[in-house]
Order: C-alpha cells, then structure tokens, then sequence
C-alpha cells in the first residue's frame, strides 16, 4: 500500500546556506591548511608567494567558516525546531533509545528501517554526530586562533585562543588541530554516503533536500 | 683582588686604560638602548648611569647545569667579560671562575648574603632538584633549595639564567627523576626576571644588568616572566629566511640544493614559528651567526619545557601518543580516512549482497 507523502520544508535559508559556507570553507581549510603543515609544492623562484598565499587562503577561509559557524549559532535560537538548539538536547532516553535502533539499521543488523529515520529533521544518530562537529568546530577555531595568536600581538587575539597557548603547549595545540582536519575528512564521507543511503532506502529526497530545503516524508510521520 | 687606585680613577679612565675609547663606550651604550627597545635618546642616560653605578655585588650560582650558560657569558665582548666582571658588577662568588675554593668560596657567598642583604644581584644557572629533600644537587653540604632560598630572597634582583633555572630544562625533562625545579617554582615573592634559552643569550644578560643599572628596576616581562624586550616577537617573524618560507622554498633533506642555497628550514622541524626570542636580530658570539643562519632549524629553546613539548626537533608536528615513534598525524589521518572510506565500500557492498533489504521492507508497506 502506497502512503501518502507530504513535502515538508525543513531546512531553512541559513541552515542551508551555512552548509555550503561550511562545505566550501573546510575544503580550502583542509586543503590549504594541509600545504601548511606540509609544503608540497617546491617554488621555482624566489619571486613566488605560494605559501603567503596559501596562508592568505586559510585566514581568509577561517574567518568566512566561524561567521558561517556563528550564523548557525544564531540560527539555532532563532530558526524552526529542526534547527533549534532544543533539537540537539543530547540527554534524551528517546534520542539514545533511537540511536541504538539507528545504528543497528546502519550496520545492516536490521533490515526494517526504524522510524527515527523517518523524521522531518535531523535523526537522533546525526544529532549526536553534530554536537561531535560542533565540538570539533570549536577546537579547530580556537586551536587556529591560538597559533594565529603567535605573530598577532594584543588582547584581541589572547582573547580569541592565544589564552590557549598558556593551558597546552603550542605544539600539541598544532597536533590537535592537525589531526581534527581527518576526523573531519571523514566525517564528510560518512555524511554524504550515509545520506544518500537513507535518501535510497527511504526515499525522502534527503540529497535534494539541502538544495531545496524540502523533504518527502510519509503522512502518518506527521506532526 | 682590588685594584689600589680604584677608588681615584674615574670610570672612564678605567676604560681607556683598558684600551676602550669613549666612542666604544658610546656605540655600546647605544647598542644597548636598542636591545632593550629604547630610543637612541636614552644612550646618554645609560652611560651616565653605568658611569655612576656603585658596582654591585652579583653572585653567580650553579645548580644542575651544564655551565652552558657561564660559557656564554664567558663569551660576552660588549663590553668583554673584563668589563662586566670588574666594572660594571663586582663578581663575588662564581664557582667555575672565581679563584677561592671550598671554604674560602663559600665564605665569600655568606659575606655577600649578610653585608649586603638586599643590594646585591643573584644570577641562577641550572634546575633545583626538590626530591627526597633536594639531596640531588647539594653544594657545602647544603642543598640547591636551602641555598636558593636565602640567597636570592635577600638579593636586591634574581637573574635566572637559561631554561634549566627558568622552568627545570633538561633536569625536569621527562620523567624528572630528581623533581628539577625552576627558580620561580621554588622560591615566591622575589624579584626575578627569567632569561630562558639553552643557553641564554649573554647580551640579554646585558641588557638586564645595564636595565637595572639605569632605571633601578627589572623590565617589563610577560607573563612567562621572561623580558619583553628580548621573548616579545617571534624568531619566524625576523628570520633571514623568511621570504623563503613565503615563497615556498624549502630544504626537504640535509645537505639538497635548497640547503646549500640557504632555504627555509620549516620542512626539517624548525621551531621558528612557534619560539620568541630575538635570536634573529641580535644573533650569537658578538653577532657572527645564529643556528637558522648555520643551516639548522630552531629547537624552540627559549619555549617552556622545550625538552618535552619542542621535540622531535627535526619534525614539525609532535609524535601522536600511543602511536609509536615513526607514526605521523598525517598517516594517522590517512588511516582514519581509509578506514571510513573501507566501512563506506564493505557497507555498500553488505548491502547489495544481503539482497536489498530495505527495498523488501518498502514491499511490505
């Protein structure tokens, strides 16, 4: 029997928008942030500024992904329910109840998708895989304004992460920092397979949606 | 060890007969305005002040060290060792270099310590090991704590000099099997100023003697309580090679092309980028060259326990803990995203062989 399906608007504007900004914004990060830690490119001339450039490409990206990061803040208080940050309250029975279900589904332990994927907004596994990025977001922010901090004198920038660089060494700070650059690598690929497999599986036009905004879901999911 | 007609010469007399003109003592005093980030104004008010000081004491003491930081003094030629030792201070306890011996030397320490409580300069050199009741380093039959305690809380100033005295150094390297101290975790509420680096660098040395001379004050220091005139700026932002660096010109191995040509060492773990140090604009043994400028990287000495956080010294990022020596972030990272990537395919794959089992559970609908 066929149920009926309803187009619900669940991505608004911002939400999109900052998807993007960020998409964009950790592609030039990672690849440029990876040439800064390590210059693969040789310079045949002194005349060059590869990794005066590079370094201006990274500075300039950080500053368009924590606007965009600030944006979704904001958005989180003032946008519709799936992008309210009550959404991402992670001390939830039903959150981690569904989590497990979730999970099992993903690991092909269970053939039945569960309803909590059948949800408008996010499922409770991306909840708690957001909050995760979002933490990692932070670290990588203040991570990169503790070691911009180094050759940017004055309270502003002890302000924006320099105070860091009393709490951890600088050394482990740039590690960190480093290294959340492949958690985030792969964060991406789980995202967009994970995505478009729930988008197959479920077909609620989850892949479009974060062009559209809009998703498929069936009548009796709704609220 | 005095001089008979100390007293009847001026100090500038001293000096000439020396064999240093005015003029030299001059380009010093002006050399010294600008160590320490003064306007050339203040050249004259520094001579007039080291012509008027009433030299001071300084004692010189040595703990768990390697004495790295009395040959660097030893090397001092502006104004050569001579001048600082009977000019500009009077030197009355120094182990390696003083001529009394057990006794006698202790003996010239206590004078100092009680005739002169309060106006004398302490220099520190080496960690202070505080376990088992400090018995690892003990001098006299005292140990490194007791003597650190009285002799720089009665000092007019504390000079700890190099990173051993600063935080601990090598002493507190892990795992610090004699708890090695720095000074200004051992003793609280003195006047110290800290001059880290292994060694310390001695026309720093200079600058905050000839500060303290002229101004009766240490100065200014940030909160790592090293000066600012010296620690303020970083050593990648007043490197040489710098435009290197921007360009993207690097030495990839000891010894290649971009070595010779004298590239940017980033690529073999200099420190550069993350030490303060004005290395770069002051440079070492009366300027002739500094380790960036001898073709090796920076080890970040002047950075807090530089032993531990600045190593490898030859990579740029740090080992990743529990990874073993040769694992790297990168070949971790790679990993990571290997491994994501593999759970992607086998996940796809599971799927397609377990015959589309969601496709069945849409069937049932």
């Amino acid at each position: 029997m066929q149920q009926q399906r309803s187009r619900v608007y669940v991505w608004e504007f911002p939400v999109r928008f900052t998807h993007w900004i960020n998409l964009l914004c950790i592609l030039a990060l990672s690849i440029t942030g990876f040439y800064i830690g390590n210059p693969f490119i040789q310079a045949y001339s002194a005349k060059q500024y590869i990794m005066g450039w590079i370094r201006f490409i990274h500075f300039v990206a950080a500053y368009a992904f924590l606007m965009s990061f600030l944006i979704r803040i904001y958005w989180g208080f003032m946008g519709n329910k799936y992008a309210n940050w009550r959404a991402f309250n992670p001390f939830s029975a039903k959150k981690i109840r569904d989590l497990a279900d979730i999970t099992m589904f993903y690991l092909l332990l269970k053939k039945e998708p569960p309803p909590a994927v059948k949800k408008e907004g996010h499922t409770a596994c991306a909840i708690y895989v957001y909050l995760g990025l979002f933490i990692l977001f932070v670290i990588e922010i203040l991570t990169g304004f503790a070691l911009y901090s180094q050759s940017h004198y004055g309270v502003f920038w002890k302000l924006m992460g320099g105070w860091l660089l009393s709490v951890i060494n600088v050394q482990n700070i740039r590690l960190y920092h480093h290294l959340i650059m492949w958690f985030l690598i792969a964060f991406a690929i789980l995202h967009v397979y994970i995505g478009w497999f729930l988008d197959k599986t479920e077909k609620n036009g989850l892949m479009g949606s974060i062009f559209s905004g809009y998703k498929f879901v069936t009548g009796k999911e709704l609220e | 060890m005095k001089i008979p007609d100390e007293k009847e010469l001026g100090f500038m007399e001293k000096l000439a007969q020396k064999g240093i003109s005015r003029r030299d003592f001059m380009k010093f005093c002006t050399m010294m305005a600008a160590t320490l980030a003064l306007p050339a104004s203040f050249a004259p008010k520094i001579a007039e002040a080291i012509e008027k000081s009433k030299r001071p004491s300084l004692v010189w003491l040595e703990f768990q060290d390697c004495a790295g930081n009395t040959e660097s003094f030893l090397r001092a030629s502006k104004p050569t060792v001579v001048e600082i030792v009977l000019n500009l201070l009077s030197v009355d306890y120094h182990e390696t270099i003083m001529a009394p011996a057990g006794k006698q030397a202790e003996k010239s320490l206590d004078d100092v310590v009680k005739n002169q409580k309060g106006k004398y300069i302490t220099v520190v050199e080496g960690a202070i090991p505080t376990k088992d009741g400090g018995v690892y380093c003990c001098i006299g039959g005292r140990s490194a704590v007791d003597i650190v305690k009285e002799v720089c809380g009665n000092a007019m100033a504390t000079i700890a000099v190099g990173a051993c005295a600063w935080d601990g150094g090598w002493p507190a390297a892990s795992p610090n099997p004699t708890g090695a101290k720095g000074v200004k975790d051992v003793v609280s509420g003195i006047t110290l100023i800290n001059l880290p680096g292994c060694p310390m660098n001695v026309q720093n040395l200079t600058g905050v003697v000839v500060h303290l001379l002229t101004f009766g004050a240490l100065p200014a220091t940030d909160e790592l309580g090293r000066p600012l005139f010296a620690y303020g700026e970083r050593i990648h932002d007043h490197c040489e090679r710098r435009a290197h660096f921007d360009a993207g010109q690097y030495v990839r191995q000891w010894g290649d092309e971009g070595h010779r040509l004298g590239w940017c060492l980033y690529e073999m773990g200099c420190k550069g980028p993350e030490t303060f140090q004005n290395c770069p604009t002051i440079r070492w043994n009366d300027a002739t060259n500094w380790p960036v400028g001898s073709g090796h990287g920076c080890i970040g000495c002047a950075s807090p326990r530089f032993w531990d956080t600045m190593t490898p010294f030859y990579r740029r990022l740090p080992k990743v803990p529990g990874f073993g020596v040769e694992a790297t972030a990168d070949k971790i990272g790679l990993g990571l995203a290997a491994v994501t990537a593999a759970g992607v395919v086998a996940h796809g794959i599971a799927r397609a062989v377990k015959g589309k089992g969601p496709e069945q559970g849409e069937k049932k609908e």
